[in-house]
């Protein structure tokens, strides 16, 4: 335990994804089975205990620290995990009792009456060193948080048994914790772990950008095109009566949405893109990021925000794996199985008629309705193959919106970039002041970052900790996918993914867009 | 023994605490006309003082501070010696905080107080040990005074700094360190762990490496900073003031692992607000164990607390039957209590 419980200072401290990575295959690596498995578990979150309660656990702590002494502490700390950890009076006789496991604390939590849970948490307690206790009360209150995701955990897996990271995915949801097998696997010791009819995730196919003058090179007829929609990628799988959502990168959000599960027959599985629908018609995305935000839905979400599947490939049916298949093919096989029967939740993403590339960019400016990004290009005669192969499918996206906003606050980065100021707080003008609009740390070179920086140190205003007022004197040309009203910002509207696009060291600062600009850009 | 008797020849002015019949006063905040320094950190050693009476440590560094204005005529009192001022007898004794670093001891007409200045606890290679002296007044600090300060092992922190650095053998790890003292304890730290390379020094830290050497600690080696390529840092360790992290001369390291030695860094929020990627727990002051374990072992019939959290450790004092006081209310009228 005090190993995991290292590994997991290190994980909270260290803001580098590389670095995250080096700290769990070193883990991994050097960690005994089951003990690896079930740290794991604990970090791609299938590790789920009937939850110790916050008032447990300061009964507990109370018990043994004065009221006051605590309080001020807790003040003083924050965090009540962690107050418990450091303020845990270690027993005398520490040495005689024995570090507990992370395979036996799991084991033991699994098997213990909820009402019991405090005498053992107070033995391991005891047993443990600060950082151990930190993570114990971490993993039993369910707020074990250290930057991880499932998907970083398993590319570390991927580091560790040199194989491609989509070799994991394939097998991942078929497998349980400890996951010996798939170690053993991994250590070179046993062949590839055997899921049979598991509901598992078939790893996407992804497209490449692409521009139009390079379009030129291809041949349409060879083709198909369809809208690139503004959802979240998902995979949906039936199979052996099990169903799962998965998303792009493999993660089961299928619980959020029952109602896309329930309408899903038996043995398919389908690409597609998941949507928030009224009418046929696109919710904007804000809606799809109401029901992505809990972790469960409840029955009035379920009826204000519809989720829906617009389906685009058909990976496997009736335990037919279709993926072998060139696309049209695949595609016949789709629309025959979606006519066959009633799918309520989901439809089909319609192929587009084209037949030369000016004709299909005319679609693609003319749509300017919600929910569409642009344009994907699939090459029909290509098998569904995982990864981002180069050549058969292609995203041609809209153009993005652009506005030229003026620098108001930086914020120095993390990790390489903690003494560059890298952050940067824009806003557009409003009545003769500035209202910060967006916030963008990349889309600038090394060189320009620089520049950045020292142009920052050079007209600093005001400091707040890490953050530096500037005045107002630096435009920045900011691209941005789409706007949308929001209540949280000050601005009422938020950008999504915007980016400095280009420093205008030129244009005088009072010939910045204004929000009215911004505004008429909501979607 | 009353503790009003002590209160009627030691008293806080706003200059800091002052002993009447020997005319000093101790770690005053300005300059003074005659002042008994308990070590050279700047919260206690401050320049332009008439006299001086400190360890011979505590002035070298006060010398090496301050030059011209350490002080009119500094007198220095070896551990253990004894000196009389006024009637007052006064012996430095060691304190285990940084090198020089004393426990000021006052005798007067039958009564025993005892200043601790800055002090812990756990073995420091750099200075001798804190000696405890039973007392009738115990004046002590209490910059960790909160139970949540429990300092763990020294050799576990290095040990971390070490995996760490064989971990990230591309990159070069910076800790930050104070100048005087966590400085030279780090280095003392990792060579008896067994580190035997040359750690790379910012500018600042130089003079007082330099002067820790002449003082007769050994610190290994030490190569500057400056000068040295990217490359030649990587899988290096390098110390630095904590500020230097975050200022461009950071940007001269190979994608720098931003360490801090501080006993702040038990506290994660603390750590990871100031941008440290590998915080080590590394103190120089007692820990809250070895505040309240010290107190049992003098023994004083009361406690004056100072110099960081008193209400936390005058609650535990008095919760243990001891009577204890914060330092800045004695001498102000407490006859109700
Ligand atoms: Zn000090
Ligand atoms: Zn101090």
């Amino acid at each position: 335990m005090n190993r995991f419980a290292a590994l997991l200072d290190g994980l909270v401290f260290t803001p580098s994804r590389n670095g995250k990575l080096r700290l769990m295959t070193d883990y991994f690596a050097t960690t005994p089975d089951p003990e690896r498995g079930w740290a794991l578990a604990a970090l791609t979150g299938d590790l789920n205990f009937r939850e110790a309660k916050a008032g447990q656990i300061r009964e507990l702590v109370l018990a043994r620290v004065d009221p006051e002494l605590f309080g001020w502490s807790y003040d003083f700390v924050g965090d009540l995990a962690e107050t418990v950890s450091l303020i845990w009076p270690t027993p005398e006789k520490v040495d005689v009792l024995p570090t507990p496991g992370l395979a036996e604390i799991v084991e033991k939590l699994r098997s213990t009456r909820r009402g019991d849970v405090g005498v053992l948490m107070a033995g391991w307690l005891d047993a443990l060193d600060a950082s151990g206790r930190w993570a114990l009360l971490k993993l039993v209150t369910g707020g074990l948080r250290v930057g991880v995701s499932a998907r970083l955990a398993k590319t570390a897996l991927a580091e560790l048994g040199k194989v491609d990271l989509d070799r994991i995915e394939e097998v991942w949801h078929g497998l349980e914790a400890p996951y010996e097998a798939l170690f053993a696997w991994l250590d070179g010791r046993a062949p590839k772990p055997e899921v049979g009819d598991r509901p598992t995730f078939s790893p996407l196919m992804l497209a490449n950008p692409i521009e139009a003058e390079e379009l030129v090179a291809l041949d349409p007829a060879a083709y198909f095109a369809e809208w690139k929609w503004d959802g979240i990628r998902v995979q949906l799988v039936s199979r052996g009566a099990e169903k799962r959502l998965y998303s792009r990168t493999g993660d089961d959000v299928g619980r959020a949405f029952p109602d896309i599960l329930e309408s899903v027959p038996d043995g398919v599985v389908l690409d597609g893109e998941l949507l928030v629908l009224r009418e046929g018609e696109v919710a904007p995305f804000n809606d799809l990021q109401q029901r992505l935000n809990r972790k469960l839905a409840s029955a009035k979400m379920l009826s204000d925000f519809p989720a829906w599947v617009r389906l685009y490939d058909m990976l496997e049916a009736e335990g037919e794996d279709l993926r072998p298949l060139p696309l049209s093919e695949r595609r016949v096989r789709l629309e025959n199985w979606y006519r066959a029967g009633t799918r309520p939740r989901l439809d089909l993403s319609p192929l587009i008629a084209f037949s030369s590339w000016e004709e299909l960019g005319e679609l693609r400016d003319g749509a300017r309705e919600r929910g569409i990004e642009g344009l994907m290009l699939k090459r029909k005669d290509w098998a569904y193959v995982s990864g981002r192969p180069k050549g058969p499918w292609f995203k041609w996206k809209r153009g993005a919106l652009t506005l030229d906003t003026v620098l108001m606050y930086a914020q120095r980065g993390h990790g390489k970039r903690s003494s560059f100021y890298s952050d940067y707080t824009f806003g557009v003008w409003r009545d003769g002041e500035l209202v910060p609009v967006g916030k963008a740390y990349f889309g600038f070179t090394d060189e320009e970052l620089l520049l950045l920086d020292k142009w920052v140190r050079n007209n600093t205003t005001n400091r707040y900790g890490p953050v530096r007022e500037v005045s107002p004197g630096l435009v920045l040309e900011v691209a941005f996918d789409s706007v949308h009203r929001s209540t949280r910002h000050k601005s009422g509207v938020a950008m999504r993914f915007p980016r400095i696009h280009r420093i205008r060291w030129d244009k005088p600062h009072p010939e910045a867009d204004t929000l009215e600009t911004l505004s008429k850009l909501v979607t | 023994m009353d503790p009003k008797k002590a209160e009627s020849w030691l008293r806080v002015t706003s200059k800091g605490l002052f002993c009447e019949p020997g005319d000093f006063f101790i770690d005053p905040t300005s300059g003074s006309s005659r002042a008994v320094i308990t070590h050279g950190h700047g919260d206690h050693a401050r320049p332009n003082h008439h006299a001086v009476l400190a360890t011979p440590g505590t002035l070298a560094i006060m010398r090496s501070r301050f030059g011209e204005n350490a002080g009119r005529s500094l007198q220095a009192l070896p551990y253990g010696e004894t000196i009389r001022l006024g009637g007052v007898s006064v012996t430095l004794v060691p304190a285990g905080h940084i090198l020089g670093s004393a426990q000021v001891v006052m005798e007067y007409q039958g009564c025993r107080v005892v200043v601790s200045g800055d002090y812990k606890r756990r073995p420091d290679a750099t200075c001798p040990p804190f000696e405890p002296q039973p007392c009738d007044i115990f004046v002590t600090e209490a910059t960790f005074a909160l139970p949540v300060f429990r300092h763990p092992e020294d050799t576990a922190e290095i040990d971390k700094l070490l995996h760490s650095v064989r971990l990230f053998p591309e990159r070069s790890h910076v800790v930050g360190v104070y100048a005087l003292g966590k400085c030279q304890r780090v280095l003392s730290l990792l060579r008896r762990q067994g580190y035997e390379e040359p750690v790379y020094i910012h500018g600042a830290l130089e003079a007082l490496c330099d002067l820790y050497e002449k003082e007769g600690v050994a610190l290994g080696p030490l190569k500057p900073v400056l000068g040295v390529s990217k490359e030649a840092l990587k899988g290096k360790i390098v110390l630095a003031p904590p500020s230097a992290n975050t200022d461009r001369w950071s940007r001269r390291l190979p994608e720098p692992v931003v360490a801090m030695a501080s006993g702040w860094m038990r506290v994660r929020q603390r750590a990871k607000q100031g941008g440290v990627e590998l915080p080590l727990v590394i103190s120089d002051h007692a820990d809250w164990d070895e505040l309240t374990q010290t107190i049992d072992e003098v023994k004083p019939s009361e406690i004056w607390v100072t110099h960081g959290r008193e209400e936390a450790l005058i609650r535990h004092a008095t919760l243990k039957g001891y009577k204890a006081r914060a330092l800045s209310l004695i001498g102000f009228d407490e006859e109700g209590q």
